[in-house]
């Protein structure tokens, strides 16, 4: 089972570390310290690395890498999610996980690496729990224990530890009793650079969407809640939060669960099937150098596709410019763009789309003195935001509760937001 | 207060914060010694910020442990949170002053009475992390109490302490019976309970790979599937990897578990649903494949092996390993999932290259177009190995789907126009593959390469250059003045270069025989006489020899017809993708290597294979369900380079026939006159062997001489020591008795009779040569064709005078066993070429496998019982040896004579069972079980070996040694 942790940050300083069974060496670590420096980007480091005694499984986060100590054969998965939940639990109880963040609270850390793993066996990972065993940190709570003499550390046993839902605990009280449902979905998708030459044979390559509905459930008591869909059949790659009953899901297609307390994830979905993808922005792009010559040129346009009316914010183009590209010099109808000379990352803050006057960014860009027409062509990226819609068009049909007797008040939002969406050209 | 005050002050590490930073402060006094005074105050909160202050000392690693004496003394406390710091420190620093971790003991014992089950949970936790021996002794009995505590949380802890008990001192847990009460929670009424109980044993399990810790039953897997669906994510895990050893007695239960293990597939942890995974494609294989629900399952897991692509980079990564195992073993169940493979820009580059595998074994016709395209565009990205790879992608596309080669090789020829360096070079590799695989079908393209010869600098593609060059020599017009290009730097290229120009050029000669001579004579001289590379050099005299012998026979064995090479490449080998199949989700599957190979510690292995349906009674058509798919086509591989280097070697070298001994080339040879064959066969049988005077100046320097033996005479020394320690001095080696196997009439009147014995450590070819002839016989060499074991001649002939008419003459050859290696049938047959001033002849005869069974063939018992019960019941073969009048002990003293071991003697019911090990020259082990029953002359003999074919062989050699 896991073994040990080390947290490592950007420059290289291990800044903590932490160890389940007997004491490893941080030494293990330059095992890891060797592959950073083989690897190009620091996202490039391999996850798993073997070493003569142990295998290191780190993931990147934050730009703090958390790397495990494992010695015997252990799912990698199983290290990588734990590792996740390390990640999540820090944010959680510290709003931020960051190295400074980290070593303010490092006794809490500490606590919670200590509640969180048993001789390498997951304890108590559920954030609820957790919250129980070691109170979160606040100003003002350190003020008050200092002053009293009492501690952030639970003196009972949780109560979600044992029952059947683990998730929630029990003695929940509000005042108002609400119940909001975000669904957010992602589309990530390769769009190429037209199949056959013409602009307007633009082809999508791969298409999907990722969805979420995540929940901020307030609500007293023991509530059963039931969530059903107009189209539940659109779902057909779930996976769920365990609170939620598989087998009604299966039988009847409707979501039925005890939900934890406060924020969590009830499902994540997954929509693959290419025409039931919209894709709600076209590009139209001219990146082009002449051969011998040390000016390219630089024309990009966005227009709207498929919205359904609604209307597109919060576009942000990227786009990676060959290494040869000195400066770019552009005009933008509208919003602001920069150009990090080092990086040669071009950036283009555009804003909301308005689909009268399209935006575009347009003007030449001067290659090095005497370098080369540059090989590569510039992937763009694209980020952007529709309120009010899911582009799957999933959409709730109503949400019950059961087993209390107030009412409570209930809302559901929809979003669409560009995942991994790039252009090629 | 002034803690109070001390918080608000400003900290020059961090800034001002109220936070843990200021832990991290030092004075300038000594950080040890004023936290030792903090430690021993009287105040509480004092106390508590100083243990604070040693646990973030501790976690930036500096020591701490000169404090342990002061923290210990705060462990007394009914504050909590000061408990569990204090443990913290504990656990860390015990080790290092165990005398004073026997202080803590008696404080453990108390919590784990305490009423709080938390503080008794704590307490149980923190013993077992005490990894001090002296300790655990006085921990067992809070232990017992805990593992029957009434809270299931206090159980749930214990069940792990005794995992980290086990780990510190496995025969304490042993004996006190830990291992029992783990069991028996097994069937607890809390599911996390059961859940860590499982985690426990299996640990426990994977230090004891035969002790059955984990025996499942049906009634066992219903309480775990029970379990399943209400325990923690990570308590599912573990579940889940260990159903996953189960094997269900018919198709029946196997479905049912299906059944139950499906709704895991959608669960949030991708741990879990990879878990469910490996128990699905286990169980598959028992189901027969007409079933409905086989069907539906497949159907099922495609979608949340898509999901696990969605994921963090570095759970893609491990998903994607573990996916390119089930595309090799089950391709139908992503085979429309291609575009999720596809690679976008900013993944991380060990996720584009794992893409990248995946999308060439799901490449088929259907998709192939979509494919190319993608391939194409990632050939123009930045990343070198990426585009690299990209490029052989586009070639092995063109291997694996013959419909698409076309289009392959324009895209590859598209890609050369970009003149790119690296590009241009990997697609030349790629293309000479796709001339081997399609010959004679795209060499228009010939021209278009030659064009970028200048660009190539390294070796792989100069190396396909050449073979390109030489291989359509008659189609290049300047084939000559390209190849003598290269010629100019031959002593700076790399052997693999210089060895396909040496072939191409000698090709090029047999094709061109007028314009090349000179230039053929270059480079014959420049391997022969100017390399230091032997590789070079023995090729360089073979074809010299062929050329200046036999340029008809050169041309027939130079100009071979090459075999094809096969579509799929680096498939891996079927059994090793059944094991990992078994293990998918763990770090074997990631490695694509058995689990055995690298994990530290599984010292016993655990061989794990997937079950087909085909035991199962009722299923009609089990014969074809699990085992057909299993057996499906053997995948060949592409050589990899060097491969294919050795290949063109051994298609110059072999006889063209290999299970008849007489080349073809040979009845020429007879009719030739004498100085040729001499020549001729020199060349190929005693290149390094004769130095007969033929070879002449041209050959330069006379051949190194052998090493004597190349079994180290050490060991033997060694042996004999061992021998006369031991007394086995009694039974010496059994040597058969010489037969004739070259009578006088086959070969012009020399009669070669001999056996073979092995001679501490050394194995001999002993022989008679009898000259029956009427003339006088020299000039002897001897050479073995490939055979079985690479038993090879260690050492030159050494028959120093000329044997005269009816003189026979004793020789005794060492042999070596690092020759080349071919299967023979009979497994012991070996074809031998002996030659003299006459002619050359051909026998076969055939060795007893003892002389192969190693001095150090004594296998430890607990390796033999593991390797015994580990080697799969298919692999066992039983004989009977009739008519046997030793005793069991007798007969294991003549069996030691033979280096065939008795590791352990049982005696059941008036019959002896020997339990013997022998080891093979290429490291095979045999295990025997030989039953000897008192008065009755035959024996019951098993052999079990994971090479099952030596069994025959390794019987007949146990007959002729106890009958002899």
């Amino acid at each position: 089972m896991i073994h040990s942790l080390f947290l490592i940050n950007s420059s290289g300083d291990i800044f903590l570390e932490k160890h389940w069974k007997s004491v490893v060496s941080r030494s293990v670590c330059d095992y890891f310290f060797e592959a950073q420096e083989r690897a190009t980007e620091p996202e490039n480091v391999p996850p798993v690395i073997p070493t003569p005694h142990h295998y290191l499984i780190s993931v990147l986060r934050h730009r703090i890498y958390f790397v495990a100590v494992i010695q015997s054969e252990v799912p990698p998965l199983f290290v990588i999610e734990f590792l996740h939940r390390v990640v999540d639990t820090f944010q959680d109880y510290f709003g931020v996980c960051t190295e400074a963040a980290i070593k303010d609270n490092v006794v809490v850390v500490y606590e919670l690496l200590e509640e969180m793993l048993d001789n390498g066996f997951p304890l108590a990972t559920e954030s609820n729990i957790l919250k129980e065993l070691i109170k979160p940190p606040t100003i003002l709570r350190t003020m008050v224990n200092t002053i009293t003499g009492s501690t952030n550390v639970g003196e009972q046993l949780p109560t979600g530890q044992l029952s059947v839902v683990p998730w929630r605990r029990t003695g929940v009280k509000y005042t108002n009793n609400e119940a909001y449902f975000d669904v957010v979905e992602e589309i990530d998708a390769i769009i190429d650079k037209s199949g056959y030459g013409s602009e307007q044979t633009r082809s999508t390559i791969t298409a999907e969407i990722q969805g979420v509905i995540d929940a901020c459930v307030k609500l007293t008591g023991m509530p059963d809640l039931t969530l059903s869909f107009m189209n539940p059949r659109l779902l057909d790659d779930v996976s769920f939060h365990p609170c939620v009953r598989f087998k009604r899901w299966e039988a009847e297609r409707i979501l039925s669960f005890i939900p934890p307390d406060g924020n969590f994830r009830l499902l994540s979905y997954h929509v693959s099937s290419q025409n039931l993808v919209a894709i709600p922005v076209y590009v139209k792009h001219n990146i082009s150098f002449r051969e011998g010559s040390s000016q390219g040129r630089f024309d990009l346009t966005l227009g709207p596709k498929q919205t359904m009316g609604k209307s597109v914010e919060a576009v942000l183009v990227s786009s990676q410019l060959p290494r040869g590209v000195l400066t770019a010099n552009l005009n933008p109808s509208q919003g602001t763009y920069t150009f990090d000379p080092v990086t040669k990352m071009l950036t283009w803050d555009v804003g909301k789309i308005n689909p009268q006057k399209l935006p575009s960014l347009k003007g030449t860009m001067s290659l090095q003195a005497g370098a080369s027409k540059p090989d590569e062509n510039p992937s763009i990226n694209i980020q952007l935001k529709i309120q009010q819609m899911a582009i799957s068009g999933l959409k709730v049909n109503r949400l019950d509760m059961y087993g209390e007797k107030y009412k409570p008040f209930k809302g559901i939002k929809y979003m669409t937001k560009a995942g991994k969406f790039q252009v090629r050209t | 207060m002034q803690e109070w005050a001390n918080q608000l002050c400003e900290n020059r590490q961090f800034g001002s914060k109220m936070t843990d930073s200021k832990y991290f402060t030092t004075t300038k006094k000594g950080e040890i010694f004023e936290l030792k005074a903090e430690l021993n105050s009287d105040k509480k909160e004092k106390k508590k910020e100083a243990v604070k202050k040693v646990i973030a000392s501790m976690t930036v690693g500096k020591d701490v442990s000169a404090l342990f004496p002061d923290v210990v003394n705060c462990m007394q406390t009914d504050n909590l949170e000061l408990k569990k710091l204090v443990y913290l420190y504990l656990m860390n620093y015990a080790k290092s002053q165990p005398d004073m971790a026997i202080m803590a003991v008696n404080t453990f014992v108390k919590d784990c009475e305490d009423l709080n089950p938390l503080i008794r949970a704590l307490a149980v936790r923190t013993m077992g992390c005490i990894r001090v021996d002296k300790i655990t002794e006085y921990l067992c009995e809070p232990l017992r109490k805990c593992l029957k505590d009434e809270d299931p949380y206090v159980r749930k802890t214990a069940a792990v302490c005794v995992a980290k008990l086990h780990d510190i001192n496995a025969q304490l847990v042993e004996d006190q019976g830990f291992l029992d009460t783990l069991k028996d929670l097994i069937s607890d009424s809390n599911p996390m309970v059961v859940a860590n109980a499982v985690a426990a044993l299996s640990e426990i399990a994977e230090s004891h790979p035969n002790s059955n810790l984990l025996d499942l039953n049906p009634q066992t897997i219903n309480k775990l599937l029970t379990a399943l669906n209400e325990c923690t994510e990570w308590g599912q895990i573990f579940i889940l990897d260990c159903l996953a050893n189960y094997s269900p007695r018919d198709d029946r239960e196997s479905q049912s578990i299906c059944e139950r293990v499906t709704p895991r597939l959608s669960h949030a942890n991708s741990a879990v649903v990879l878990s469910a995974v490996k128990v699905l494609m286990k169980f598959m294989e028992m189901l027969p494949k007409d079933l409905d629900y086989y069907g539906t399952l497949l159907k099922k897991l495609a979608p949340p092996l898509v999901t696990l692509l969605s994921a963090e980079p570095e759970l893609q990564y491990v998903a994607l390993r573990n996916i390119n195992l089930i595309v090799q073993r089950r391709p139908e169940i992503l085979k429309h999932e291609m575009k999720v493979f596809f690679v976008k820009y900013n993944d991380p580059i060990y996720v584009k290259l794992e893409k990248l595998d995946i999308m060439i074994r799901l490449a088929s016709q259907a998709n192939i177009a979509q494919v190319l395209a993608e391939l194409k565009e990632y050939a123009t990205e930045v990343d070198v190995d990426f585009v690299r790879k990209a490029v052989r992608a586009i070639g092995r596309c063109a291997i694996k789907v013959e419909q698409s080669a076309e289009r392959c090789v324009s895209t590859l020829l598209d890609l050369i126009q970009t003149k790119v360096n690296y590009v241009v070079q990997e697609a030349i590799v790629v293309i000479k593959d796709i001339f081997r695989k399609y010959p004679n079908k795209y060499e228009s393209v010939i021209a278009t390469l030659c064009e970028h010869l200048e660009s190539l600098d390294e070796p792989e593609a100069r190396a396909a250059m050449i073979w390109i060059v030489g291989e359509y020599a008659e189609r290049i017009d300047n084939a000559d003045e390209l190849l003598e290009s290269f010629l100019e730097g031959f002593h700076d290229e790399s052997t693999q270069v210089q060895l396909q120009l040496l072939t191409a050029i000698v090709k090029l000669f047999l094709k061109k025989p007028t314009e090349t001579q000179e230039l053929v004579q270059q480079v014959l001289s420049l391997a022969t006489q100017d390399s230091d590379n032997p590789d070079l050099r023995d090729r360089g005299y073979i074809y010299w020899r062929l050329l200046s012998t036999d340029p008809v026979a050169a041309k027939e064995v130079v100009l071979a017809e090459k075999p094809l090479i096969s579509e799929e490449t680096d498939l891996i080998e079927p059994t090793l993708l059944e094991e990992l199949i078994c293990h998918i989700g763990t770090l074997a599957s990631v490695y694509h290597k058995p689990p055995s190979a690298f994990v530290e510690g599984s010292r016993g292995v655990q061989h794990k294979r997937l079950t087909s349906s085909a035991g199962s009674g009722e299923s009609v058509e089990s014969p074809d369900t699990g085992s057909a798919a299993v057996s499906e086509a053997p995948p060949a591989v592409i050589p990899s380079q060097g491969d294919l280097l050795g290949d063109l070697l051994n298609l110059d070298l072999t006889p063209p026939t290999s299970t008849g001994p007489p080349p073809s080339a040979a009845p020429g040879m007879q009719l030739g006159a004498m100085d040729l064959l001499g020549g001729g066969l020199d060349s190929l049988l005693g290149g390094d062997i004769g130095g007969s005077p033929a070879m002449g100046a041209a050959f330069g320097a006379p051949p190194a001489a052998m090493p004597a033996s190349f079994n180290a005479p050490i060991s033997g020394g060694l042996d004999d020591l061992f021998d006369l320690g031991g007394g086995g001095m009694t039974m010496g080696t059994y040597i058969p008795p010489k037969t004739v196997w070259l009578p006088a009439m086959k070969a012009k009147g020399l009669e070669i009779s001999g056996t073979f014995v092995r001679r501490s450590g050394v194995i001999q070819m002993e022989m008679t040569l009898n000259n029956k002839a009427m003339s006088v016989m020299s000039d002897f060499a001897i050479q073995f064709n490939r055979n079985s074991f690479g038993l090879a001649p260690a050492g030159p002939l050494q028959i120093l005078t000329p044997i005269s008419p009816n003189q026979s003459i004793e020789a005794a050859l060492p042999l070596s066993t690092v020759g080349p290696v071919m299967k023979m049938e009979p497994l012991n047959n070996l074809q031998v070429a002996v030659k003299n001033n006459i002619d050359v002849f051909y026998f076969s005869c055939q060795y007893p496998i003892s002389m192969l069974f190693l001095e150090d063939g004594k296998m430890e018992r607990q390796v033999f019982l593991a390797t015994w019960k580990d080697i799969p019941n298919e692999n066992e073969s039983q004989f009977q040896i009739k008519d046997c009048h030793l005793n069991s002990d007798a007969a294991s003293n003549k069996l030691q004579g033979s280096n065939i071991f008795t590791i352990a003697k049982r005696t059941v019911e008036g019959q002896d069972m020997l339990y013997q090990s022998m080891k093979l020259t290429n490291g095979i082990w045999v295990l025997a079980e030989l039953r000897v029953q008192a008065g009755n002359p035959n024996y019951t003999i098993s052999l079990k070996c994971r090479a099952p074919e030596v069994s025959q062989c390794v019987f007949q050699n146990y007959e002729t040694v106890l009958k002899n």
